[in-house]
């Protein structure tokens, strides 16, 4: 059973159990524009929540993907670095960034639920 | 976000409604509330004007006539010579010629298009420098010229191989007119001025149309399923990929017409030893620079990898070295060339075609190649 959270940076977390898969929302890629190219952190990277963790490039700007919780990176999405596109595509699905193994769960406390996000971006 | 005060004290061009019945992603750009993009995005903009036809507002652009105090367009051509590096003399009527304002530093106060339609001189200028442009012109120029700001005129620009056949639909001379010719015609019964130049790297025109018409004039082109509309963000990549420069980015005061790589827009009249060398503001500086050199030059950049290189990245000539030696001064992603396009300023000893750099991206130092603009081959109607 996974839970689905949102950062009011605009990045999707879904737990299940103590690892985070991390994305950007629709919203988020709606914003942007046409993705074209992603830079995704190093396997094994220890982030800090808050930390610069990604980037997401549109033909316009460069974006950074904050980390939403301090844990180390478990698993990166290798087909978004090959396929940028993704992000535009299915942003809150195959458009995954990166797994994080949540280092200190009570800092999930300041994050949204469904309801909240779309309050948020209302 | 932008507070509802800022909105409300930016201007709008008269197509401003018809932007947002498109859908346009609605911007502040140079005091204006522009469209970076309609519901098409960045990328499918950026390739239909590649390969079918796009619609540009750029109102938001100066136009300027300089109407000759004697009556003899010449008259108001030497007084503009004053100004520019530019033989505007020789600009035969009917055609247009690319120019710079100069400081007497030799740097770039803005850069311009400059017609001559016969009986006076018309003039399109950036909009961010509109108002110093028209205060510069009076200030010098008032002598003998009436500058007339024709502040009540939009322009379109229609750009793209397809381009031709649309506006032939509503203009029946335009298909005879040649890269850089100019002057008034009739569009869709509407009088316009009408230029066959652009931004783009592609064959198109530039439509100056009264601002009571200019809408009508717009939906008209639009009506054509070959012609969409294109916002600010698809005519960034579009001039980049043709290597044009962007007035405060690829030049400015600080850069000399011949650093930035624009000796071609500089005839042989004005430079040393032509029949009206100088004469011009930083005209010792800018000569010196054709006579011995520059020390610097804006390049092309090519990247080896997919990471766009943008404006400010420092550039450096090995992957260790501490101190730069030039800076990227536009860059982005080409839809065209599926592949990230920059320009900077290198040293001229460093700025040889295949010359290898590194550009520093977010702490990392990423292999770059000097290369031929502009990048994508231009089209224009010789």
């Amino acid at each position: 059973m996974t839970t689905t959270l949102y950062t009011s940076d605009h990045e999707w977390l879904a737990i299940d159990g103590d690892v985070a898969t991390v994305g950007i929302t629709d919203y988020a890629q709606s914003q942007l524009g046409d993705v074209v190219f992603v830079e995704l952190p190093k396997l094994g990277r220890a982030l800090k929540k808050t930390e610069a963790a990604a980037v997401v490039e549109s033909v316009k700007a460069a974006s950074d993907i904050y980390a939403p919780v301090t844990g180390e990176v478990t698993e990166i999405n290798d087909a978004l670095a090959a396929e940028p596109a993704l992000v535009n595509s299915d942003a809150q699905g195959k458009a995954w960034f990166f797994k994080i193994k949540i280092a200190d769960k009570s800092e999930l406390g300041g994050l949204m639920d469904d309801a909240a996000y779309k309050a948020h971006t209302a | 976000m932008l507070a509802r005060d800022d909105r409300d004290s930016l201007k709008s061009t008269p197509l401003h409604g018809l932007h947002f019945s498109l859908g346009g992603k609605m911007v502040p750009f140079a005091g204006y509330d522009m469209p970076v993009q309609y519901p098409a995005g960045v990328l499918k903009e950026h390739l239909h004007t590649r390969s079918s036809a796009g619609l540009f507002d750029v109102s938001h652009m100066g136009q300027i006539a300089l109407r000759p105090k004697s009556g003899k367009v010449e008259d108001a051509a030497r007084a503009l010579e004053r100004l520019v590096p530019q033989d505007i003399v020789a600009i035969a009527p009917g055609r247009q010629r690319y120019a710079q304002f100069t400081n007497a530093e030799g740097g770039i106060l803005d850069d311009l298009m400059v017609a001559n339609f016969g009986d006076h001189l018309f003039l399109v200028v950036n909009a961010a420098c509109k108002a110093e442009d028209e205060a510069h012109l009076r200030a010098k120029l008032s002598d003998d010229c009436i500058i007339d700001s024709l502040a009540d005129r939009a322009l379109i620009a229609l750009q793209g191989p397809k381009a031709e056949s649309a506006l032939a639909k509503l203009c029946a001379e335009a298909p005879a007119m040649k890269f850089m010719d100019a002057g008034p015609h009739k569009v869709a019964g509407i009088d316009c001025f009408v230029s066959r130049s652009g931004y783009t790297g592609e064959d198109g025109f530039e439509i100056s149309v009264p601002a009571g018409e200019a809408e009508r004039l717009a939906k008209t082109l639009l009506d054509n399923p070959d012609v969409l509309p294109i916002g600010l963000g698809a005519r960034d990549s579009l001039r980049l990929e043709g290597g044009l420069c962007l007035y405060g980015h690829d030049i400015d005061t600080t850069t000399t017409p011949v650093e930035a790589g624009l000796e071609w827009s500089v005839q042989k009249s004005r430079r040393t030893g032509g029949a009206r060398a100088g004469g011009f503001p930083g005209a010792e500086k800018i000569l010196a620079h054709f006579d011995h050199g520059a020390a610097r030059r804006r390049v092309g950049l090519r990247t080896e990898g997919r990471a766009p290189v943008r404006e400010g990245a420092l550039l450096f000539a090995d992957a260790t070295s501490s101190e730069p030696i030039g800076k990227v001064t536009s860059g982005g992603f080409g839809p065209s060339l599926n592949a990230p396009v920059a320009m900077g300023y290198v040293p001229t000893a460093s700025s040889a075609i295949d010359t290898k750099l590194f550009a520093e991206v977010r702490g990392q130092r990423l292999a770059v190649q000097i290369a031929t603009m502009p990048f994508v081959k231009n089209t224009y109607k010789r």
